[in-house]
């Protein structure tokens, strides 16, 4: 047995026959799951934008101890058309309402708008929850790992933050991961964008004097301790990803006006 | 138990009970004298890594003896067939493979739990405890001793992992498991009125290094005979 292993034809035909073995085994399980994968992530995305707003499990169940939990997958889909009005794709000075604006791949357009010639897509969802609108825009960008991503629930006035949800591919559990958590993302809540009309963002800052967050229009929130670049990170993303959307909020404050 | 039947078939061994003391031996050790992070070096990457919180470290914990466990007894049922000038590469390709059959699998039917898990995979794959196993115990031995050791050397990595988040979680946050146990740190409740206050070194990794480095001193201090020369 053990010189028939050693040889080199047999090393080679084992090596071949492990690849044909193991390449189809994997590519056969991955045409049969991924239809429910994809599903499963298209439901994810309602259920973030819902969540951003302040749509989750409490709302249906009128029970406290579910505010952080997103809205059933099963029932995702009827109370994402309940509370988003409208979903828009803002192209250049184009403005087109779409019904699957929520399926943009943010990583496709970055990546095609390398291009200068393309007129990048930007959607943008607008929600409707007790008689307050909020206008909804996804970010994107990158952490510590891999890719960090999210969504910012904005007030009517385009001028504070009503509520964000991040989310992330591979940062480290513990430290960069918590972005996901709670008491990451509700800092988010009310804070203001804009210092007079100047656009600033919001700044994940570290050693900031305001660790209870209780001055809302500094710009800033506590940073994670441990994870210094998933929080700058997070601040570029929200930055560079917003500011694009500038023109598009004037044009909205200009037609009001 | 057909495992046991075929690998008694093939070796032709004398019967052994399922759980003899040779083979109890082979959960029991790693958990103490054979432990793979404090005794044999292995796996120390990821005890570093994702040892901040306590659930972090018990779901990796989890994966770990799952994928270790399944591991062993494929490497062990192919070990005869297995070219050894390759087996390196197959070994990385079965566990490769297995879990991100599994990844595809919870992402199917399991989505939240798998968003939970997913960035854990990169590191299962390329833990050393699981190559090690393969190479210092699956290559030589039956599936169900194979399934044992997997089992046993995953729950003493599991055990260590426990411990050291365990301690990182509650002296650098002050919770557990996400659960604030010694008070609130800006309201100054609890303990930290009396003006105590979280190691923030603690949540990086250099400390789980030196948490670590203490389970090994207690350990040696406790049993002589494993100090070396």
């Amino acid at each position: 047995m053990a010189n028939k292993t050693d040889s080199n034809t047999y090393t080679v035909l084992f090596a071949i026959g492990m690849v044909l073995v193991v390449g189809s085994l994997l590519a056969f399980s991955a045409s049969v799951f991924n239809p429910q994968i994809s599903l499963n992530k298209k439901l994810e995305k309602q259920q973030n934008i819902l969540f951003s707003m302040g749509i989750n499990e409490a709302t249906l169940t009128n029970d406290e101890a579910d505010v952080n939990t997103f809205v059933p997958a099963k029932e995702v889909t009827g109370i994402f058309k309940k509370y988003i009005k409208e979903q828009l794709v803002i192209e250049g000075d184009k403005v087109t309402p779409d019904s699957l604006a929520y399926l943009i791949d943010l990583k496709k357009e970055t990546e095609k708008a390398k291009d200068p010639n393309y007129q990048r897509k930007l959607p943008v969802f607008i929600g409707e929850k007790d008689n307050e609108k909020f206008y909804i825009i996804p970010v994107r960008g990158a952490g510590l790992w891999d890719a960090i991503w999210g969504y910012i629930a904005l007030s009517e006035d385009l001028r504070t933050v009503k509520g964000a949800y991040f989310d992330h591919k591979g940062e480290t559990p513990g430290l960069g991961a918590n972005i996901k958590e709670p008491y990451f993302y509700n800092d988010f809540k009310g804070e203001e964008l804009f210092d007079g009309d100047q656009f600033k963002g919001i700044t994940v800052a570290k050693g900031n004097a305001d660790p209870k967050n209780l001055d809302k229009s500094d710009h800033e929130v506590d940073a994670i301790a441990g994870a210094t670049i998933t929080g700058n990170g997070v601040t570029a993303m929200i930055k560079k990803d917003l500011a694009m959307y500038l023109p598009f909020f004037n044009s909205l404050k200009n037609r009001v006006n | 138990m057909a495992e046991v039947a075929e690998q008694e078939e093939k070796v032709k061994v004398p019967k052994e009970p399922l759980f003899s003391k040779k083979n109890r031996k082979l959960i029991t050790d790693p958990l103490t004298d054979n432990n793979p992070i404090t005794i044999q070096v292995l796996g120390i990457c990821s005890a570093l890594a994702i040892t901040a919180q306590l659930k972090a470290s018990i779901v990796m914990a989890v994966s770990v003896l799952f994928v270790l466990g399944v591991g062993n007894v494929v490497i062990s049922l192919m070990r005869n067939i297995i070219p050894s000038k390759i087996r390196i590469i197959v070994q990385l390709i079965v566990v490769a493979s297995l879990v991100i059959i599994v990844d595809l699998v919870l992402k199917a039917f399991a989505y939240e739990l798998s968003k939970e898990l997913s960035v854990f995979i990169g590191l299962i794959i390329t833990n050393c405890i699981i190559m090690g196993r393969f190479e210092a115990f699956a290559l030589g031995n039956g599936p169900w001793k194979s399934f044992l050791d997997g089992i046993g050397n995953a729950a003493g990595y599991g055990l260590i992992l426990v411990i050291v988040g365990f301690f990182r979680e509650l002296l650098g946050s002050g919770t557990l498991l996400g659960i604030p146990v010694l008070g609130d740190p800006i309201e100054k409740t609890g303990l930290y009125a009396f003006g105590y206050e979280n190691n923030g070194f603690m949540l990086l990794s250099p400390m789980a290094l030196i948490v670590v480095g203490l389970i090994i001193w207690v350990q040696r201090s406790r049993n002589k005979a494993l100090i070396e020369d």
